[in-house]
């Protein structure tokens, strides 16, 4: 046995247990200070010790991911916070609401602060899915994650709905009873869904401990597990997707830079940067609580939860079978084989795979501008598969007909830029993508600012 | 070096058993076998804390028995005239005592996306305020995008006192005559 080092066994105990603490380093003084510390502290180790330095660049992640997860930890401390004062009975959620921001030290800042990132995080998580699919983050050894990520999405929409329904509230009353009204047109399972979901045939004090349970363990646990399986990913990957320009080669040894400082730092300022933002953004606007649910009184319209709505909008223009099941359904599994499909190229780390990619990317966010709202007042007004077609099924007039004729149009489209611009598997995929995002946003937000009473069209300022 | 340790005191499950040099006879190892079997409970147990899991969020029936799932006595037959809909907020649905004096017991939720429908005397008819689906005295949708007529719940008349059983509710596509109750 040798003899224990000078500093452990000699100094003081105070320092003593610091050193047994802080093994390594605390402050760097050069670069090799540097690299110990992120080796030797729990928190850093989980960052590589060196990155390639065109990663750094904000423009090519936009830090999405990282800002999500920053969103995730408010979240969870100003969760902790409210699960202390909220009481999940249909009875007290609603006055426990009431009594936390009237009566507690801050309470309604902390509430503000939970809603305002939660809706922030699903925005951020959008674009996050937007940025890894436009660098072309998706191809091996990068499938699975992406898949992590879907999962990911997934989680953080089930932790927002279930959150939606906490403060029983005439809002929040209806919007539940309207998504889980939409899951009863599921074929087959739809009304057992339904039951389990609400706990239930209504929505009631089951379907309130069976959404807190989800929202304040169950999700919670499982995107703390998803997201330390999506970060070791992307350390076995090599890091994020290296940033190229079209043309330009993957480079076999790219310049690299420290993590510390160079990364930690992009990274702590966005941080702040982020919060310092949420903070301003739940001082300035309050989180909505309107009257108390009362389930006699359905308010006029009800509308899902505004990330929701692009489906709610669909169920305006299509049979319920296709606009709740079949279309989200082919929408998830689209997304699901994205990094399976058979491309011709590997375009990862360049921006919309190519100048032909852009430009296509370009015509297709332009038409889906164009042709979804023309679609959207035409259905409104002249198109009507129903009168036109008595006596045939709804499923075939509003559904598999309209259905038929837009995936063929879409088909052909497709198969012409094929042949007209000879556009790579990877550039139509593309074109499809953006085509079909853009036209969902512009169906989500219709349905948010542009339906009235009755789900009429209405101009936002005459809501 | 552990890994190499590891190899030599632990055979690899194709060590071949005593018997298994018999020519053309193919036989599971009873180590690869014991292994696999560890991995089916393993999977049962899995299984079933799923199953579990799903019985813990479905309906709990014991705890709905004691709101308002049970038998509604709605009152004496005279008190509901005919062509009239009288509300049953607790029961969750309406009494509606056709011209002809027969009864129906509506749900009050709309078969669009569940809204509660209010009814319109004015109108004489149901009309839903979330997506203006409307519905008539018996139920029957006047306008979409409701798909059904409004559910019902079975009434039965004792001593001319009408009573409605709302522990279940029957879906029905559109109305007919065989679901009203007479006295
Ligand atoms: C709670 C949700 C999520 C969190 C916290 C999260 C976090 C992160 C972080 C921190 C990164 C590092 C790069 C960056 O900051 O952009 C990353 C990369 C990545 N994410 Fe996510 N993510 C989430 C959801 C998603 C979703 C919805 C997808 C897509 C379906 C996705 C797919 C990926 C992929 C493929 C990478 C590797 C990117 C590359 O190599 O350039 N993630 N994620
Ligand atoms: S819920 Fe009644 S019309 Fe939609």
């Amino acid at each position: 046995m040798s003899d224990l080092k000078k500093t452990e066994s000699q100094s003081g105990l105070l320092r003593r247990f610091w050193h047994s603490v802080f093994r390594g380093p605390v402050y760097p003084r050069d670069d090799s200070d540097r690299k110990l510390i992120v080796l030797s502290h729990l928190l850093l180790h989980f960052r590589p010790v060196r990155l390639p330095a065109k990663n750094l660049r904000y423009t090519h992640t936009w830090g999405l991911g990282g800002m999500s997860m920053t969103l995730f930890f408010v979240l969870a401390a100003t969760g902790v916070l409210l699960m202390f004062v909220y009481e999940p009975s249909p009875g007290y959620a609603y006055d426990s609401i009431a009594n936390l921001q009237t009566n507690l030290l801050f309470g309604k800042l902390i509430r503000n602060i939970h809603y305002w990132s939660a809706n922030l995080l699903i925005v951020l998580v959008t674009f996050h899915l937007i940025r890894v699919y436009l660098t072309g983050a998706y191809y091996p050894p990068r499938q699975f994650n992406w898949v992590l990520g879907l999962l990911l999405l997934f989680c953080v929409l089930v932790s927002n709905f279930t959150g939606y329904l906490m403060p029983w509230d005439q809002l929040s009353y209806w919007a539940i009873t309207i998504v889980t009204g939409m899951m009863g047109y599921a074929p087959f399972i739809g009304e057992w869904l339904q039951d389990v979901v609400r706990g239930g045939t209504e929505i009631g004090s089951t379907t309130l401990v069976n959404f807190y349970a989800t929202h304040t363990t169950v999700m919670p646990a499982l995107i703390i597990v998803l997201m330390m399986f999506h970060f070791w990913r992307i350390r076995k990957a090599g890091g994020v997707v290296i940033p190229r320009s079209p043309g330009e080669e993957k480079e076999e040894k790219p310049e690299q830079a420290l993590t510390l400082p160079h990364l930690l730092l992009r990274e702590f300022s966005v941080a702040l940067v982020l919060i310092a933002f949420v903070m301003v953004l739940s001082v300035v606007f309050d989180a909505p609580l309107g009257e108390a649910a009362n389930p006699g009184m359905s308010p006029n319209p009800a509308k899902a939860p505004w990330y929701f709505l692009g489906f709610q909008e669909l169920l305006i223009h299509f049979d319920p079978l296709f606009a709740v099941v079949i279309i989200p359904l082919l929408g998830a599994l689209g997304l699901f084989f994205i990094p399976y499909i058979r491309y011709e190229k590997d375009t990862s780390g360049i921006f919309m795979m190519s100048r032909e990619g852009r430009r296509l990317g370009l015509v297709a966010a332009l038409t889906a501008l164009f042709i979804t709202p023309v679609f959207i007042v035409a259905d409104e007004y002249w198109i009507d598969w129903d009168a036109w077609m008595r006596g045939v099924s709804p499923v075939v007039s509003n559904g598999v007909l309209p259905a038929t004729i837009l995936g063929a149009a879409l088909t052909g489209y497709c198969a012409f830029l094929k042949r007209r611009y000879s556009a790579s598997n990877n550039e139509v995929v593309q074109f499809v993508f953006v085509l079909l995002s853009v036209a969902f946003v512009i169906l989500t937000i219709t349905e948010i600012w542009f339906r009235g009473p009755r789900m009429a069209l209405v101009w936002p300022w005459s809501l | 070096m552990a890994g190499k340790k590891n190899k030599a005191t632990r055979p690899k499950t194709k060590v071949p058993s005593a018997s298994a040099d018999v020519p053309g006879e193919v036989r599971i190892s009873r180590r690869s076998f014991l292994g696999k079997l560890w991995l089916v409970i393993g999977g049962v147990a899995l299984l079933e804390y799923l199953a579990i899991a799903l019985d813990f969020v479905r309906p709990r029936r014991t705890r709905r028995d004691g709101e308002n799932d049970t038998i509604v006595i709605a009152g004496p037959i005279e008190r509901f005239e005919p062509d009239t809909v009288t509300a049953f907020p607790e029961g969750g649905f309406y009494l509606a005592r056709l011209e002809n004096g027969g009864f129906l017991a509506l749900s009050r939720k709309c078969t669009h996306l569940g809204c509660t429908v209010p009814w319109n005397a004015d109108e004489g008819s149901f009309v839903c305020p979330c997506h203006a689906s409307a519905f008539d005295i018996t139920g029957d949708v006047l306008d979409p995008p409701a798909p059904r007529a409004l559910d019902l719940y079975p009434v039965r008349i004792e001593n001319r006192i009408v009573k409605v059983d709302t522990r279940q509710v029957k879906k029905r596509r559109s109305f007919d005559p065989t679901q009203v109750t007479y006295a």
